[in-house]
């Protein structure tokens, strides 16, 4: 009898209890829906969405009409597609690691003699401005005629610094407007990371004879890795991405020296209207960026347990 | 740490160094828009502005007819930078509310109440962290298209308005971090989860959601790619994208820097405004969560 006492009570309360759950649940619905509804409507939909383009030849007049996988094999052969795929990459190369070592340089300048919110302020500065306004600044410094930089090199009897308007040196230098951009705010999460660092390792450090070099590249460096390989891996997926300076100050070129993933794809999509084509390069630019985000993790993850 | 004095001068040169670069193209940019433009040409070095003058924020404001506007250097067509400007005002201000507002709720519903699916739901939004803009950008502005929505507010505000993956994932750390032992005492005296919401969690989230407001309004105000698509027409160009076509224009005659300027720095200046008034916070979280 008790016994039955006991499980009815039981029941009642885990009653009460799912009660409450479904009231709790219908509430949550009330607070993610306008969120859920914008994730569903502009994130997955489009993904899925894009996916199904790139099988198809569409040029936003007629109706699509399904191909198959002749986008992906078309690209295969296309120049301007292996092209965009060496621009980028070079652009990667010329703009991750001189960023990354400038930034770990100022972070380290910062953490030794000035923790101060202004000069955090002021070198942060670049990243909080659009693009746009970036490349024209720089545009406008390096002007071939009257920009400030090449009219000063002149007067000295240097030569003429074509920057943007030669195929050899527009990418580099889209780099470092680019690294100017970033490097304050890349070099203030190095900073929160060196901060995070223990003062009394560097002390032991030193009482047992190690120089500030040796405690730098043993006590630093290694305790500064999981930052670094954040830093590194954000701002690698962020490069492969580059547009708006790009667009802004060469357009692609000169000669396509320029023309990285996201303005061709940009060119494919809205300048010639191959929907289907360019859908197709973006997907391939997603699966490049899914391999190069996880080769990364695993390289900056390998030997950790060594350290 | 203890430095010598030699190690110290260094370090401040250092100092010095970074600052100067980064400052310095601001400082060229506001030198020459306050130049009289045939004096960018004939002075390109002098330090302060040749023939000072406040020509450029009028005629690339519009203020100015024609006539004047040659007279004051520019090539007499009329630009139109105070629309704008409202414009990427409006914008960016609609994005912030909505994305701000909504990501807050759906964030506290992560941090605090069980419901099915929950880890998955909030899982599926961080993994389109992941997903490259471009990937969307295309869809989305067919989508757009398709509702006639071209060259709208509400088209250039739509994909930010509701939630974006990472405001959800910052309030959410923020919400997680907060006691729970005032909400508790709230709902054992009988108030309900909205009202604790509005009443407990808000108000004692202030200081992070005004840090994700800013980073929101910044990158709307920033943002160039989605509103040059479905933004082109005069009416509703953001300041970007006014500053992208403009750079364009006038190819035949020299171009007009002093102009350029002007316009570079109406737009550099309410992200500055903001910056100094509220900025510490800004950069006191970037060390706390490294924004995207």
């Amino acid at each position: 009898m008790a016994q039955l006492v006991i499980r009815e009570r039981s029941k009642n309360t885990s009653l009460v209890r799912t009660g409450l759950h479904v009231r709790e649940a219908g509430l949550a619905l009330v607070f993610i829906l306008p969120s859920l509804a914008g994730f569903l409507v502009f994130f997955v939909a489009p993904a899925i969405r894009g996916l199904y383009i790139s099988f198809t030849d569409w040029n936003l007049l007629t109706q699509p009409k399904a191909v198959g996988l002749a986008n992906y094999v078309a690209l295969l052969s296309d120049p301007d597609f292996w092209n965009a795929l060496k621009v980028t990459v070079f652009y990667v190369l010329w703009n991750i690691p001189l960023q990354t070592v400038l930034a770990v340089m100022v972070a380290l300048v910062m953490n030794t003699a000035a923790n101060s919110t202004l000069l955090k302020g002021v070198i942060l500065l670049p990243w909080l401005m659009p693009n746009v306004v970036v490349a024209l600044l720089w545009v406008w410094l390096l002007d071939p005629t009257v920009g400030l930089i090449n009219v000063a090199v002149k007067a000295l009897g240097g030569p003429l610094l074509p920057f943007l308007s030669s195929p050899g040196t527009a990418l580099p230098t889209i780099a470092g407007i680019n690294i100017w951009r970033y490097l304050g705010y890349t070099a203030l999460l190095v900073f929160a990371g060196l901060q995070a660092i223990p003062t009394d390792v560097y002390e032991a450090a030193r009482i047992d004879g190690a120089n500030d070099r040796q405690s730098f590249w043993r006590i630093t460096l290694p305790l500064l890795r999981p930052v670094l390989a954040f830093v590194v891996v954000t701002s690698v997926l962020g490069s492969f991405q580059i547009f708006d300076t790009v667009a802004v100050t060469t357009k692609g070129g000169p000669i396509n020296a320029t023309k990285v993933f996201n303005y061709m794809i940009y060119q494919q999509a809205f300048e010639r209207f191959q929907m289907g084509y360019a859908a197709a390069v973006s997907m391939v630019l997603f699966l490049i960026l899914v391999g190069v985000g996880l080769l990364q993790m695993k390289l900056l993850r390998a030997g950790e347990v060594e350290t | 740490m203890k430095l010598s004095l030699a190690a110290r001068a260094l370090f401040w040169a250092a100092v010095a160094v970074i600052s100067f670069v980064t400052l310095f193209p601001f400082y060229w940019s506001v030198r020459t828009a306050f130049a009289f433009p045939r004096g960018v040409y004939s002075h390109p070095t002098e330090f302060l502005p040749p023939e000072p003058t406040l020509g450029n924020f009028e005629r690339v404001l519009g203020l100015v007819d024609s006539a004047t506007s040659v007279r004051l250097g520019g090539s007499g067509q009329t630009i139109h930078f105070f629309v704008f400007l409202r414009n990427s005002i409006l914008v960016s201000a609609l994005i912030t509310i909505g994305q701000t507002f909504f990501s807050a709720a759906a964030a506290y519903a992560f941090a605090r109440l069980r419901f099915p699916l929950s880890r998955q739901i909030f899982g599926f939004y961080l993994s389109a962290l992941m997903v490259p803009g471009i990937v969307l950008l295309i869809p989305n502005f067919i989508l757009i298209k398709s509702l006639g929505w071209l060259n709208t507010y509400q088209g250039i505000a739509a994909p930010a308005f509701l939630m974006s993956p990472f405001a959800v994932f910052f309030m959410r750390q923020f919400f997680l971090g907060l006691s729970r032992e005032l909400e508790e005492a709230a709902r054992v005296e009988g108030a309900g989860r909205v009202r604790i919401f509005f009443q407990i969690a808000v108000p004692l989230s202030m200081t992070a959601i005004t840090t994700l407001a800013i980073i929101t309004f910044i990158y709307s105000w920033n943002d160039y790619l989605w509103p040059l698509l479905v933004g082109k027409s005069e009416g509703v160009r953001m300041l970007t994208v006014a500053l992208g076509v403009f750079r364009q224009q006038g190819a035949q005659n020299l171009p007009d820097w002093a102009g350029l300027m002007a316009g570079t720095t109406l737009a550099i200046l309410p992200t500055l405004v903001l910056f100094l008034a509220l900025g510490r916070r800004v950069i006191n979280s970037i060390g706390f969560t490294g924004f995207r």
